[in-house]
């Protein structure tokens, strides 16, 4: 779909619009919906707080959903045989995560592993989608009557900036659990500085605290919005030029989904097993 | 006055810099430390590619700001 019936710019700001359902105060319970996507937005921004990106929901949950059930199928159909190719790949991914979480975590806590996993399955393949052709799913929609589609999760900061703060949950869960309540909030007031500067010193490890799943949010948000960003501007070159700059970047982009999807799992990791240091 | 072209080549310029020295003494240390000692090259290199997703991220976010303020705005 070149920029036959858009303007560049239309076709760019349509391609970053979610599906939003929310209350409007004027029309209720819809999906938001306008002439052009600056419309869209606005009516979104109108919903407030409540609105739900639809369509990041249904892709998180569903690739979510694929990773359980593919798992699930290998483990339940493991052989100590001679292992087909997909046990062998799963078994690969397995290692490789449980290899890492032994070189940083040195803690006895069964929660882990399993955690590690997920996060780094579950944000690869959400960032997986950013290499599907960005116009075939969106199209597909698109004919069906669905005007909007973000198929990438991971391009939405309400999908990163969720697991990050679900992370932030466990990182204050573990701090309190393994440290209780005094020992936590003595690690936050009694460093870097002695005790004397507990006040300043508690700001300090405050903001270091809160900058955590910031960080991790932002991180993985910019890194795929920059990605969906320049395959969106490559889409609206003439068709001649398209493979010549997308298949580079596509290929390109394989190590940073890679690249991305395994820090989130490394800095989560770490950050739980800092949680679980006793000082 | 049309600012936004600035600001698109400080993000984009900066970006680069930054990511060009940070990535550039990391590869560094990492073939003196491979180097030295050969037999932690596994170690080294899983390390070297964590570090280096951290130094990446902030101008890859930089670009896709820069192509958004470039040509969405």
């Amino acid at each position: 779909m070149a920029s036959g019936e858009y303007t560049s710019q239309e076709y760019i700001k349509h391609h970053l619009t979610n599906l939003t359902f929310g209350n409007h105060p004027e029309e209720g319970w819809t999906f938001s919906h306008g002439e052009t996507a600056a419309d869209t937005a606005q009516m979104t921004k109108e919903m407030g707080f409540w609105a739900i990106n639809v369509d990041t929901m249904l892709w998180s949950v569903g690739l979510g959903l694929f990773f359980i059930w593919l798992f699930r199928k290998v483990a339940a159909s493991a052989t100590s045989d001679v292992p087909g190719r997909l046990q062998g790949f799963i078994e690969v991914i397995i290692e490789f995560v449980d290899e890492n979480v032994k070189s940083v975590f040195h803690h006895k806590n069964p929660v882990i592993a399993p955690l590690a996993l997920t996060i780094f399955v579950w944000i690869f393949l959400m960032n997986l989608m950013d290499l599907v052709p960005i116009d075939w799913i969106p199209f597909i929609f698109n004919e069906l009557g669905v005007h909007y589609m973000k198929i990438v999760p991971t391009t939405d900061v309400n999908a990163t900036g969720g697991l990050a703060f679900s992370v932030f949950g466990l990182i204050i869960y573990y701090s309190i659990k393994m440290k209780g309540v005094g020992g936590f909030l003595a690690e936050l007031s009694f460093q870097p500085l002695p005790k004397v500067f507990a006040p300043f010193n508690l700001f300090l490890e405050i903001v270091g605290l809160l900058a955590k799943p910031v960080s991790l949010a932002l991180r993985l948000f910019g890194n795929m919005y920059a990605g969906e960003m320049i395959f969106i501007l490559i889409a609206i070159l003439p068709f001649w030029a398209q493979w010549l700059l997308s298949v580079p970047w596509a290929i390109f982009h394989i190590l940073v989904i890679t690249l991305q999807a395994f820090i989130f799992m490394v800095l989560t990791v770490v950050y739980l097993a800092m949680a679980h240091e006793d000082h | 006055m049309e600012y936004y072209l600035l600001a698109a080549a400080l993000m984009l310029g900066l970006g680069a810099i930054g990511a060009a020295i940070g990535i550039g003494i990391l590869g560094g240390k990492f073939l003196e430390g491979a180097a030295r000692q050969p037999e932690l090259v596994p170690l080294l290199r899983t390390q070297f590619f964590i570090v280096m997703g951290l130094v990446d991220a902030i101008p890859m976010i930089g670009v896709g700001l820069g192509m958004y303020v470039l040509f969405a705005l």
